[in-house]
């Protein structure tokens, strides 16, 4: 890999890489606050972040927790939402091409945050991959290590402060998740099966116990994402050429 | 009550997931609905999560601070405010309402 110390295309990637670990690392500081006032201890806060590392899963587990549900209930939601992480590996392991402890590490970073920035150097410079490679790892790199200090410091916060709602914390859970929800939403579909699965979560809350409702809205979500992914289908895909992304990571 | 082993087991699938997405056949990419439709699961779920975390407790609907809360966040987000801007905003105005006497 050549690389020119003055290139201005890599101090770029690094800028991008930075800013986006220092604004989700910072936003860890709520999951860490959350996750204590859900009822987990300091260190099964931490030891999601750790281990699970991808915010959606962490909020919807502590969600779970926060409502009384089941463990496995919890698992579940956290594995849904993690889903589309499976998506991300698929579209950077050609980009990456890392073997062995590399690719755990690899694997394990791989989260929208690190897709997102690898992901559009691929766009803005096609002709250099390794500025994609860059993109991921300084990215994927650079949020771990906030997103998991972050973390700490608001389960910790969170436990000296008490009380959650006093605090608002439980009403900030709600604002995450909206955060997170707010760039699809330009998507018509992703508006009417939202609106579908929030009214099927709200109205099983009164009759099925905690985390079971937003199972519930997930398995309608699915049904429908699947009918609406494809009746806008067009024709089928030729059996080999290129791979190519639909859908950029948000 | 979730201990040690639901932590455990959800970093487990979550990382399984992970991983299969390494491993998995490229030509899953060219399946452009199969992307999609994983988009827009994961748009339903997370719109679930927000009418949840907003408007009910464990086992009923209940209308309080979070309501008001999460509109000053939808506004602070329309205006493209950074995440941990939203979040602040959300608990701060849930914090100050409670502090009035809402429930």
């Amino acid at each position: 890999m050549s690389q020119n110390a003055h290139d201005e295309a890599r101090a770029g990637v690094w800028r991008q890489a930075l800013s986006v670990a220092i604004a989700t690392g910072a936003y860890a500081i709520s999951f860490g606050a959350l996750g204590v006032s859900a009822g987990l201890s300091v260190a099964q806060t931490c030891a999601l972040s750790l281990l699970m590392f991808t915010g959606g899963s962490q909020f919807a587990f502590a969600g779970v927790a926060a409502s009384g549900g089941e463990p496995l209930t919890a698992v579940t939601t956290a594995a849904l939402v993690g889903a589309r992480n499976g998506f991300y590996g698929l579209q950077m392991a050609p980009l990456l091409r890392a073997r062995g402890l590399r690719r755990l590490i690899a694997v394990q970073l791989t989260i929208d945050e690190s897709t997102a920035v690898g992901s559009a150097q691929t766009v803005t410079h096609p002709d250099r991959p390794e500025l994609a490679r860059l993109g991921f790892w300084a990215t994927g790199g650079g949020v771990f290590i906030l997103w998991n200090a972050a973390t700490a410091l608001g389960a910790i916060i969170g436990e000296v402060l008490g009380d959650p709602r006093r605090y608002g914390f439980d009403a900030a859970a709600a604002a995450a998740f909206l955060a997170l929800l707010w760039p699809r939403l330009r998507d018509s579909d992703a508006r009417w099966i939202g609106l579908a699965a929030a009214v099927v979560a709200l109205g099983a809350v009164p009759v099925v116990p905690g985390g079971v409702p937003v199972l519930a809205a997930g398995t309608v979500a699915l049904a429908a994402a699947w009918w609406a992914a494809r009746k806008h289908r067009g024709p089928a895909p030729a059996e080999s050429g290129s791979a190519e992304s639909e859908e950029a990571p948000q | 009550m979730i201990g040690w082993t639901g932590v455990l087991l959800a970093c487990l699938a979550v990382f399984a997931i992970k991983l299969a997405g390494h491993l998995a056949p490229q030509r899953l990419l060219e399946r452009p609905d199969v992307t999609r439709a994983a988009g827009l699961l994961t748009a339903g779920l997370l719109a679930a999560l927000v009418a949840v975390q907003a408007v009910a407790t464990a086992d009923r609907l209940q209308v309080d601070a979070r309501l008001p809360a999460l509109a000053v966040a939808a506004i602070a987000l329309w205006w493209r405010a950074p995440f941990i801007v939203v979040v602040a905003l959300a608990a701060i105005t849930a914090a100050g309402l409670r502090a009035l006497g809402l429930p």
